[in-house]
């Protein structure tokens, strides 16, 4: 009995602060995703660029997060793999942690002109499956960063 | 050194290829770290110090790929690819490989 109530409280408590984070996280993507929206293009596979201007600095940008999810959404994850179907709390944390790194990518590469050939690398850091921990999700964005000479 | 995950170095021209050139590393945060990543865990959010161990895994990955390349008497490396993998909890593996060429400026 006394177990319950404290996995009880857990859940409740654990369901309040990970809705709170996720959600200011979220704001926060939001309005600086609109900060960069004329900045850097971002590109995916252009594997052999010709640029037309003549060009100043070429160079390698990375951007990088590590994301868990917490007891909660585990806990739902959990009840819902039973029954099969959507997980939305893992696809939300996903979605965060890859906007996230694409966000520090373009972020580190603000003076630059064009970012070709974005990818995106994701590792499970702790091998959950069929176990009771919460997971833990390491996110490696990187590309080419293309400065143009400035025009005189 | 010039760094690129695209097959060329835009503006410029390949003048000689020196082979595969490749860095790795295994880190780990300390045990107290790690605590504190699991009480972060619990409550949901991104795990700060694990992301600044990514950071100095792929910085040491990058260094020593360029070191590789430095001895091959390259000057640029191409077509950077990395990958990950999770060894034990609380330890990331990052590698970086790419070609090490020679470049030159294309002139006019």
């Amino acid at each position: 009995m006394f177990e319950l109530i404290i996995t009880v409280l857990f859940l409740a408590l654990t369901y309040a602060t990970g809705s709170i984070i996720e959600k200011n996280h979220f704001k926060k993507i939001k309005q600086r995703e609109i900060k960069l929206i004329k900045k850097p293009v971002i590109s995916y596979g252009a594997k052999n660029f010709k640029p037309k201007r003549p060009i100043k600095k070429v160079e390698l940008v990375t951007g990088e997060v590590v994301i868990g999810g917490d007891y909660f959404k585990n806990f739902v994850a959990n009840l819902k793999n039973f029954f099969g179907g959507r997980l939305t709390p893992f696809e939300s944390i996903m979605d965060r942690g890859r906007r996230e790194a694409l966000l520090r990518m373009r972020e580190k590469a603000k003076y630059a002109s064009i970012i070709v050939n974005t990818k995106l690398e994701t590792v499970l850091i702790n091998n959950t499956y069929m176990k009771n921990t919460v997971p833990q999700c390491a996110i490696i964005a990187y590309g080419t960063a293309i400065t143009y000479e400035n025009k005189k | 050194m010039i760094i690129t995950n695209i097959e060329s170095v835009p503006g410029m021209r390949i003048k000689a290829q020196c082979g595969l050139v490749s860095g790795s590393t295994v880190r780990a945060k300390n045990a107290i770290k790690d605590f504190g990543a699991g009480l972060k865990n619990f409550v949901g959010g991104e795990l700060k110090s694990y992301t600044e161990l990514l950071t100095e895994a792929r910085n040491e990955a990058i260094n020593r790929m360029i070191e590789q390349a430095k001895k091959l008497r390259a000057n640029a490396v191409i077509n950077v690819r990395f990958a990950t993998s999770s060894i034990t909890a609380g330890a990331a593996e990052v590698y970086a490989y790419g070609t090490a060429v020679e470049v030159e400026k294309i002139e006019g």
